[in-house]
């Protein structure tokens, strides 16, 4: 069995012990949560942390709070967490479709929101849900939080807007009322990762499209978002044909890299029909025709 | 997607063989080796631990062909905690640096001249635990010089393909081996006819059969423990065949054979994986002799799937002779086989491309050839790996394509087509054109069996709706429905024109009844979870008409079980199990002899009558089993001339192999905007012969089943040209989970085999081999609008898509 | 490090190395070889253990997480030694024909224990999905589901004779 390269362990006792022993032991100190993405990094020696800092024990940001006009969701929420809450369900269906598919159950029961986020993997897929909600990201570091909007909070391909000595402790997605959202994944075998993944946020007065938001998983969608589609839908009717000519504009934007989940011209057409299949469930959603 | 039914319902036709109540023969019981693994308390490889016993990990390549300019181990023999460090050198000056393979050929142990494939053996490191071993294989420094790998198959034939095999003498190409079966004239000579008729045609696909890894969930692995002062090796290890090992083993490390043990305790699944001799255990043997204490290796998943056996990897060109109204007169096959860097495929020797001559399938010709080239790639070595018969797979897979493609290109129904051109029962014994003597069958009742089961022209009636539907642009999945039919040949020998390496392919047993009427059977097969330790048992209590509780089974110990060839190509029942039903009757008929001096009668007067020895026409004169081996061990007087006792050997030598067959039919939907393939429905009706355990027979096909919507659906190892593995670990290469398996809904229709003794045939295999073209037929019969007329395996969302669009995928080479 | 651990009830206290996978810990540092592994990517749940009650890939957990927690692994599926002390999971494993290599078999009870103790009543969809994260290469899974609902009935007839009892007896 692959085992990873040695390094020293401490348990963090709150999110400003967690801040202070990312300070002490430096750049090659990396945080734990559920560990589902870096053990097995570190095991195939791809990442060999000379600190690890386990905020497992973090309960406070395990937390799932609703606010008057947003749901803030704890960095060290499990998935299963996420995809088990009635109040998720009620206002972001988008993250409880999301959740349905990330990985597996077992899986789920450790790996955290705050965890996925962090890891940055351009297949990932609450980064795709969460910037459709244009959510928040919350980072605490010595000098206290700062918000950062998810449209922002990915540089790059495994790189965040969280510096060195800072901590993602919360996502915080706005509540919209009347509006509906869906996600929906297309992957090779259960527990895959996408070979294309969207989620659409919509809010519809009456016909028309008042307020949208889609996200793009695993196709090389700068920050995970397709804002040509979402600029021609604003504002417009929310008709199935604005829907497929919004999935065209997401997959030409889009620039996938061919891999063994497909080629390019495949991910792209894939791109297109998800974002358009999320768009009409969303609005099926708003409308009350579907659960 | 539409589903039948309520979500979680069972198909109530599904039987269920589940069983708790012990049968004195044959029937569903529950096994008695599962006692142990449900408590957790089985004893795999990686659960021994030995005294003082240290931890070996191998280097490998990360290059796919590159020159060995040097190796530094200094800083790894540095580290505190490594014993030793055993490189090519070290082997090359015990002559062990090289090995045979199971065809003829040698395979580096670890390399010395350079490395021919990505993840090839190139260190093995010692150390105290496995956690320092790998970090000590972070620390030796080898420095590679690159050279141009050939990865494409069909370049390795190319005159400036650079050669792999430079170290054997003179070789200057990659072609490894030609082979031919069946009459290449009268075959010519029907196609050429076809062709020249207005009434016939010749059918042509080409298909690629491409590379899969059985990936057992235990990966493979070895404890040597060679004792210094006795000189004997006992060598714990996921070995399919112990007793093949332990032969080898003798000749390869000139070791004494009986000094040597080869332990194969519990094994997680073999599927073919766990057949052949892989470099890790010859280096823990090694190790083990270097530093004179016990040496563990086990590899990882990545190193299992990179390194150890893979299988298939068959580029195919089927051609059919037909007539137009769907007589299938002659089928011609030309086959290119990537056997990767070293030709380690485990099959017969006189077979290169194993029972691939059954590629006439189950069908009546006039006349069939098949040419097969093999070939050297810098990729892992193997071939013969998968559950697959020796081959069969791909020779079932080619022929049942193929009549599909006829199907299509004549419009006829693939039913129909198949059931005019099968096999009918009174040709048997039936001689195929390609020399194989098929033992028993009913092929159309089968089909028929299975076309009923699955309420076939329901099901067509649904799909043509559908099919109008998608056509006037409703949002409706496609639906496909998939026939496949096999024929599988299993049981090898016999042993005049079967053999391993020379072993000829024959399997002991023995069997001890002891005073009380307690029996131990010793076999020379070894289960990875057939269930030996119950259905032996059942034969046994079949034929002497004890409890089968009261048998115990022992297997998997070299040097506690007679000599035998092991566990592969189905060959258990065929071969071990009438090894254990004939030295059963030898057994029956000494106690019969005993039984009539306890009855002072002749043993003429005896009958067995319901498990007991019994006076002709007086029921109430009989003896059991228990009263007669008491007996036997007794000081009553036996005739002259007669040993006491009831203890006997048999060695069973199979006059042919066992023929089963089945017919499946496999339901898909696919979603045309992704390309996402969903099993709907799998019917599967086996013919096995007689069913001993029949609970354990249905367990041996739905995992059969399983595999076949793996291999074309999801699994596959392919090569970027770069000659890195695509498919080095479960990220990468995808094995279903239980999302993907339709709940498996099975028949069976039992034709015996009328030469074995029980009349049983195998079946491990048989659904692994039969299931992988029913699921492709079904997905190329729902691509129908799109007029798809083949897409090869895999058929992930991608390759479905491509197919669609026109532009098919190749599944051997790297997505670009 | 010391670690403290509880594994089926006993309480344990080793020094391990921070790098010390939790499979590992409970294979080679306790002995209890029944938890397997067979990737090592979190992908196969050969490896599945219950950490404070919930299934986890304990090829993926460091036994320092494990530290102040308390562990179930196959060997704590049963209460005692005989054939009446078995998990029902266990026996449905047996009367179903739910394992054959046995390599997965105690992940796949450890997933399904955890289902039965949330959802007495699982329909086949539901089972399918619980063990999704885990792979048999043996079964074609079919025999696994029958094995889970065979428990839960069993359980279910026996909370029903346990009803019936009380109500009986308060009657």
């Amino acid at each position: 069995m692959q085992v990873p390269a040695q390094f020293e362990y401490f348990k963090a006792t709150s999110v400003d012990d967690a801040i202070a022993l990312l300070t002490r032991h430096g750049p090659e100190s990396f945080l734990v949560a559920g560990g589902h993405s870096l053990l097995p990094m570190m095991k195939l020696r791809l990442a060999e942390p000379e600190t690890l800092i386990d905020i497992n024990g973090l309960d406070d940001l395990a937390v799932i709070a609703v606010e008057s006009d947003r749901v803030r969701i704890g960095a060290m929420v499990r998935h299963s967490a996420l995809l088990a809450s009635p109040v998720i369900a009620e206002h972001f269906p988008i993250l409880t479709d999301a959740e349905r598919v990330i990985a597996d159950p077992v899986v789920r029961n450790r790996g955290t929101v705050g965890g996925s986020l962090c890891q940055a993997d351009p297949s990932e897929d609450l980064s795709a849900a969460f910037s459709a909600m244009r959510a928040t990201a919350v980072i605490r570091g010595a000098d206290g939080e700062r918000q950062v909007p998810v449209r922002e909070f990915h540089r790059g391909p495994y790189e965040t807007a969280v510096e060195h000595e800072e901590l993602l402790v919360a996502v915080e997605v706005p509540i919209l009322a009347g509006s509906s959202s869906a996600y929906a994944k297309l992957e090779r075998r259960a527990g895959d990762w996408a070979v294309a993944a969207a989620g659409a946020m919509l809010r519809l007065d009456g016909d028309t499209v008042a307020e949208v938001g889609i996200g793009l998983s695993a196709v090389g969608a700068s920050h995970f978002v397709a804002p040509e589609a979402e600029d021609l839908l604003r504002g417009g009717p929310a008709t199935d044909d604005a829907f497929v000519e919004a999935g065209r504009l997401a997959a030409r934007h889009c620039s996938p890299s061919a891999d063994q989940r497909g080629p390019v011209d495949y991910k792209r057409h894939l791109a297109g029909e998800l974002t358009t299949r999320v768009l009409r469930r969303a609005a099926r959603r708003s409308r009350g025709e579907e659960a | 997607m539409t589903a039948v039914g309520e979500p979680g319902v069972q198909d109530p036709s599904v039987q269920i063989h589940a069983a708790d109540e012990t049968p004195r023969g044959y029937g569903a019981m529950k096994r008695k080796e599962d006692a142990r693994f449900i408590r957790g308390r089985g004893q795999y490889v990686d659960d021994v631990v030995l005294p003082g016993m240290l931890h070996g990990a191998v280097l490998r390549s990360p290059l796919a062909h590159a020159r060995i300019l040097s190796i530094d181990t200094s800083a790894a023999e540095a580290h505190p905690k490594v014993h030793a460090v055993i490189t090519g050198e070290t082997l090359a000056g015990l002559g062990l640096a090289w090995m045979p393979t199971l065809s003829h050929d040698t395979q580096a142990v670890l390399a010395t001249d350079k490395v021919r494939f990505q993840g090839q053996e190139v260190a093995f490191v010692v150390a105290d635990d496995r956690y320092a071993a790998r970090d000590a294989l972070a620390l030796i420094d080898v420095e590679y010089e690159p050279l141009d790998p050939v990865i494409d198959a069909k370049r390795a034939l190319d005159p400036d393909a650079p050669v792999i095999r430079t170290d054997k003498d003179g070789k200057a190409d990659n072609h490894i081996f030609d082979w031919e079966s069946g009459d290449r004239a009268a075959t010519d000579a029907v196609f050429a006819d076809a062709e020249a008729a207005d009434d016939q045609l010749v059918v042509v696909q080409d298909m690629i059969y491409p590379r899969v890894h059985p990936a057992p969930l235990e990966t493979c692995g070895a404890i040597a423990d060679m004792d210094p002062v006795t000189g004997k090796l006992t060598l714990w290890t996921t070995t399919q065949a112990p007793h093949a090992h332990r032969t080898l083993y003798a000749l390869v490390a000139g070791l004494p054979e009986h000094k040597i043990r080869i332990i194969s305790p519990d094994i997680g699944g073999g599927f073919g994986n766990k057949v052949g001799i892989y470099p890790g255990y010859v280096c823990a043997v090694v190790a083990s002799i270097v530093t004179g204490t016990p040496v563990k290796w086990m590899e990882d998943r990545s190193e299992n799937l990179m390194s150890t056996s893979f299988a298939r990897d068959y580029h195919m060109r089927g051609e059919v002779a037909v007539t137009r109204d769907g007589r299938i007169r002659g089928v011609r096959v030309h086959v290119l086989a990537d056997h990767g860097a070293f030709d380690a495929t485990a099959q017969p020797t006189a077979f290169p491309a194993g029972f691939f001559g059954v590629f006439t399938g189950s069908y009546d010709l006039e006349a069939a050839h098949c040419a097969v080239t093999g070939v050297y790639t810098n990729k892992a070595s193997g071939g013969v790996a998968y559950a697959c018969s020796f081959r069969i797979t791909e020779a079932v897979y080619l022929i049942e394509r193929m009549v599909d493609v006829v199907a299509h290109d004549l419009g006829i129904d693939p039913a129909e087509l198949r059931m005019r051109n099968l096999l009918r029962p009174e040709q048997f014994p039936y001689q195929s054109k390609t020399g194989w003597e098929y033992d028993s069958g009913d092929y159309p009742h089968t089909l028929q069996v299975a076309l009923d089961k699955a309420g076939y022209a329901e099901l067509r009636a649904e799909q043509a709706d559908r099919r109008r539907r998608f056509e006037a642009g409703e949002p409706v999945s496609l639906m496909g429905i998939g026939l496949s039919f096999f024929t599988e040949a299993v049981g090898a020998g016999p042993r005049r024109s079967m053999d391993i390496l020379g072993l000829g392919m024959a399997d002991g047993a023995e069997l001890r009844v002891h005073p009380t009427g307690k029996a131990v059977l010793r076999v020379s097969c070894q289960s990875q979870g057939q269930g030996h330790e119950t259905t032996f048992a059942q034969i046994v209590a079949q034929e002497l008409g004890i409890s089968p509780d009261d048998i115990d089974v022992v297997h998997g110990d070299t040097d506690q079980t007679p000599f035998g060839l092991g566990t592969y190509g189905s060959r258990s029942t065929p071969v071990s199990g009438a090894a254990t039903a004939m030295v059963a009757r030898k057994v029956r008929e000494r106690a019969k002899i005993v039984a009539a001096a306890m009855m002072e009668v002749s043993a003429d007067d005896l009958e067995w009558n319901d498990g007991r020895w019994q006076v002709a026409g007086d029921p109430d004169a009989s003896r059991s089993m228990a009263d007669i081996a008491m007996a036997a061990h007794s000081n009553l007087e036996l005739p002259d001339g007669v040993e006491g006792h009831l203890d006997a050997t048999c060695v069973y030598n199979p006059p042919n192999l066992t023929y089963p067959c089945g017919a499946y039919v496999c339901l898909v939907e696919v979603d045309p905007g992704t390309g996402a393939v969903d099993v709907r429905r799998f019917v599967a009706v086996d013919d096995c012969g007689v069913r001993i355990n029949p609970m354990i027979v249905e367990g041996q096909v739905h995992g059969g089943l399983a595999d076949g919507v793996g291999m074309a659906l999801m699994q596959c190892i392919a090569f970027d040209l770069d000659g890195n593995c695509l498919g080095g670990s479960m990220m990468d290469y995808l094995l279903p989970t239980s999302l993907e398996c339709p709940s498996w809904e099975l028949g069976e229709t039992v034709t015996p085999s009328p030469h074995h003794p029980i009349g049983a045939k195998g079946v491990g295999e048989s659904a692994t081999v039969g299931s992988p073209p029913a699921v492709v037929n079904a997905v190329i019969d729902a691509l129908a609008p799109y007029d798809v007329r083949h897409a090869d395996m895999p058929l992930t969302p991608a390759a479905v898509w491509c197919a669609a669009q026109g532009n098919p995928l190749r599944p051997d080479l790297g997505i670009t | 490090m010391q670690i403290t651990v509880s594994v089926n009830g006993e309480s344990y206290v080793r020094d391990v190395e921070p790098r010390l996978l939790l499979t590992h810990f409970l294979r080679d540092e306790l002995r209890l070889t029944g938890t397997h592994w067979g990737c090592d990517t979190s992908n196969c749940g050969a490896c599945v253990v219950r950490l404070d009650g919930v299934p986890v890939k304990s090829c993926t957990v460091l036994a320092a997480m494990a530290d102040g927690a308390e562990v179930t692994t196959v060997e704590g599926l049963a209460h005692g030694r005989t054939e009446a002390d078995l998990d029902p999971v266990q026996e449905g494993f047996m009367v179903c024909h739910g394992l054959q290599c046995g390599f997965c078999t105690p992940g796949m009870m450890m997933t399904s224990r955890a289902l039965l103790d949330r959802d007495p009543d699982p329909s086949a969809e539901t089972i399918r999905e619980a063990i999704s994260g885990q792979i048999c290469r043996c079964t074609g899974y079919e025999n696994i589901v029958r094995s889970v609902q065979w428990a839960a009935a069993k359980e279910a007839a026996a909370r029903e004779a346990a009803d019936t009892e009380s109500s009986e007896a308060m009657a």
